[in-house]
């Protein structure tokens, strides 16, 4: 951007110049206690936080334990067996997985054109953007209250549909199977909406409007504008989105569980939602299930880091490729 | 280090942190507790109950004031959760933390034998003896191999909260007493425009319930005694109990999305659709009126609610004078001082017992207190109580925490069309088979 090059100005002038390293050579000892002393406190709190809650996972997952006695009864793989033929599980699996990609593939398209929308000067813009993300904002487990009772059978979505004549499409949204993921997936698509057109709003903030200027004057369309140079610009934003969103797929749990608990009939059960409900008598099961959701959410995490994010984070998985 | 192995560690620690959030839900978090642990004079106990609400939230903290008067130097800290929160989360942290309560609920069946088999009770059988022997026969299903670990403070069994203003719009009279009456009462609400039966089958346990009954309905009473330690369940009768279900199902008697309903959250919840008279009844356990109660409008129980046991089904092996049931119990911690056995006597007392029966909280289980019971619906649920020939505990209770889920999941799959009597069968095996 051009305010950049006018900082660098400044910047160089202002002050001493900086002085060579004089600082005096005690050794690799001082550089070891200076990197122990900024990571060291950041690092015991995630090894023992993230790393070591992981390890104790693992370990637990091969016990059959009911959380009450010690871990005694080592069964090796049985409950990673168990899990992967509970055909719920599988559900599970796959309604996460269903979720992910309709996420991506709809709500990263609506998410990118209403940001574009909103990326206009025009009438009333402040409060659309607030309007959208107040949903973001909202608690998970009041928007989940609410939708549950608007989508009850007795709720204000049938009664809405009855009292404009359209009777008809009035049906238990979240007590029917066949539909149930499908509203999940909608309640969803509300909720987090507005962060994704927020992050959008944001990469849109950084493309140069030199850019679009010299295309217009060149006698390039709006579309052809967006097309090639509004999305190459913010492709890392979306690139982000999308981890996010994938990520925050796999780990669904909070809106089905103040929803539908998983049901009807395990029609919106989720990796983490089984984990809680098989889990919390059996932690040993429990463990081996939050096992297979982390290696999957790493998996997935990884080749997407790989693949697509590469170009975002240069070097950081992929030394050797460029 | 150089910067490209720095990025390159940061970001891979990023991926895995975002991963690894899914597992803080197993980690387990304990709850931080001050425990009492006797030192000379001053000993603080705490205790840990299931009400939130009142009049049994004030009752109990009435009875710890009243504890530490009569006692010098002994402090009493009281907290009421949630029930299956302090069941399922707090209780097992904090004894798997060794920082357990003193005093705590405990469930009957094979809840309390999990935690005696981990070593976590006192053995009560001789420090409460007199206790015991006051309390007679309901003390029995938190009992284990002979030993006594937790004495019940209330007892009660399951049967039909009903609607008796909708059951005379609808022109039923009296009460369903077999299951093809309760089948034309269902009709009967469902012509009168009412949502015949409420069940929270998104809950889970609510419709689990529901098979239970049935159960008790195929099985007879010595098949139940014998095949539910055993794990047993080589019985036709357990097949017969989906059958029966599957059928009653089929005559379509529940509300509408009962798929997704809770049980007691929410003017929507089974208990909620009773409460605001959208449904005719509900098949629920003992402290259902306190929970209508909670849901209506003003607070108060309705007037127009009544109770009547669970039908007998005609053709079947079960014996109809037997009753399903449960209660609250309280055990002690193994390293609690002294003083908590003497709460837990007290909590016992005839006196505590008769004043817990008047607030309409619960059927006590103090032979004394029984007249003080003056709520007519739980003096019908006491009646039916001694009229029972056996009372089965709550299935998922006697089988033990792990069936629990995995058992309700598939009676719901059942009840959604997706699942077979026998699917309910081999759940219960395979869930025995991975103890």
């Amino acid at each position: 951007m051009s305010t950049s090059v006018i900082q660098a100005g400044p910047a160089a002038t202002a002050g001493p110049a900086p002085s060579p390293r004089i600082r005096r050579r005690t050794g690799q000892g001082r550089k070891w206690l200076e990197i122990g002393l900024f990571a060291g406190p950041a690092l015991i709190v995630f090894l023992a936080f993230v790393i070591l809650p992981v390890v104790l996972a693992a370990v637990y997952s091969f016990f059959n334990w009911n959380g009450l006695t010690p871990l005694e009864r080592f069964i090796g793989f049985d409950n990673y067996v168990r899990a992967l033929t509970d055909p719920l599980f599988l559900k599970g699996i796959g309604n996460n997985f269903t979720i992910l990609v309709a996420s991506v593939l709809v709500q990263g398209p609506i998410a990118i054109a209403v940001a574009l929308l909103l990326n206009r000067r025009m009438r009333g813009r402040g409060l659309i953007r607030a309007l959208i993300f107040v949903p973001y904002v909202l608690a998970e487990v009041v928007a989940g209250l609410s939708w549950k009772l608007l989508l009850s059978p007795r709720g204000g979505v049938n009664a809405v549909l009855e009292s404009i004549g359209l009777g008809d499409l009035a049906q238990p949204w979240l007590a029917n199977p066949d539909i149930a993921l499908w509203v999940m997936f909608g309640i969803l698509s509300w909720k987090y909406l507005g962060f994704a057109i927020l992050l959008m709003l944001a990469g849109l903030q950084g493309v140069p409007a030199e850019l679009t200027e010299a295309a217009q004057l060149d006698g390039a369309g709006w579309w052809r504008i967006q097309w090639h140079i509004t999305l190459p610009l913010i492709a890392p934003t979306i690139r982000i989105w999308v981890f996010l969103s994938m990520i925050g797929s796999l780990q669904l749990f909070d809106m089905v569980w103040v929803t539908t608990r998983g049901g009807p009939v395990g029609a919106t059960n989720t990796m983490a939602v089984y984990m809680i409900q098989y889990g919390q008598t059996q932690p040993g099961f429990g463990s081996a299930v939050a096992v297979i959701l982390f290696l999957i959410s790493l998996a997935v995490a990884l080749v997407y880091q790989r693949f697509a994010l590469r170009r975002d984070l240069a070097g950081a998985t992929t030394s050797g490729v460029r | 280090m150089n910067t490209r192995r720095m990025t390159r560690a940061a970001a891979g620690a990023a991926a895995a942190a975002l991963a690894v959030g899914a597992l803080a839900g197993c980690s387990g978090s304990s709850e931080p507790d001050p425990t009492g642990t006797g030192g000379g004079e001053n000993v603080t106990i705490t205790w840990w109950h299931n009400a939130t609400s009142d009049p049994l939230q004030g009752l109990w903290a009435d009875v710890a004031k009243e504890f530490e008067d009569a006692h010098p130097g002994v402090t009493v800290e009281v907290t009421g959760y949630q029930n299956e929160e302090l069941q399922r989360t707090l209780i097992p942290n904090a004894l798997q933390s060794g920082d357990a309560p003193d005093v705590f609920m405990v469930w009957p069946g094979g809840e309390v034998r999990a935690q005696v088999e981990a070593g976590h009770l006192k053995d009560l059988t001789e420090v409460a003896a007199d206790s015991i022997a006051e309390l007679g026969g309901t003390v029995k299903p938190w009992e284990v191999d002979g030993k006594q670990y937790a004495l019940p403070f209330t007892f009660g069994i399951e049967g039909f909260w009903y609607n008796t203003e909708l059951f005379e719009q609808a022109g039923i009279t009296g009460t369903p007493e077999t299951l093809p009456e309760l089948n034309d009462a269902v009709e009967k609400l469902r012509a009168a425009g009412a949502e015949p039966i409420a069940v929270g089958a998104g809950d889970l346990w609510p419709a689990g319930h529901w098979w239970y009954q049935f159960a008790l309905a195929a099985c007879s009473t010595e098949t139940l005694q014998t095949a539910i330690p055993a794990l047993d369940f080589t019985d036709p009768c357990w097949v017969e109990a989906g059958e029966l279900l599957q059928d009653f199902v089929a005559t379509n008697p529940f509300q509408s999305g009962f798929l997704a309903s809770s049980g007691q959250q929410g003017a929507d919840s089974s208990a909620g659709l009773i409460a605001n008279g959208v449904a005719g009844m509900e098949l629920m356990g003992h402290w259902n009126a306190g929970t209508i109660g909670s849901l209506t409008a003003d607070g108060v129980v309705p007037e127009f609610l009544g109770w009547f046991p669970f039908p007998s089904v005609p053709g079947t092996a079960g014996d109809p004078t037997i009753t399903m049931g449960g209660g609250d119990g309280f055990g002690v911690y193994k390293d609690a001082p002294d003083e908590a056995v003497e709460l837990l006597k007290y909590i016992m007392s005839a006196d505590v017992q008769k004043r817990f029966a008047a607030t309409g909280a619960g059927i006590p289980t103090h032979p004394e207190a029984a007249d003080s019971v003056t709520d007519p619906n739980l003096k019908a649920i006491a009646e039916g109580l001694a009229e029972s020939s056996f009372v089965q505990l709550w299935l998922d209770s006697a089988l033990g925490p792990e069936f629990g889920t995995p058992l309700n999941q598939a009676v719901v799959n059942l009840m959604g069309g997706q699942g077979t009597p026998e699917d309910i069968v081999k759940t219960l095996e395979d869930t025995a088979a991975s103890l």
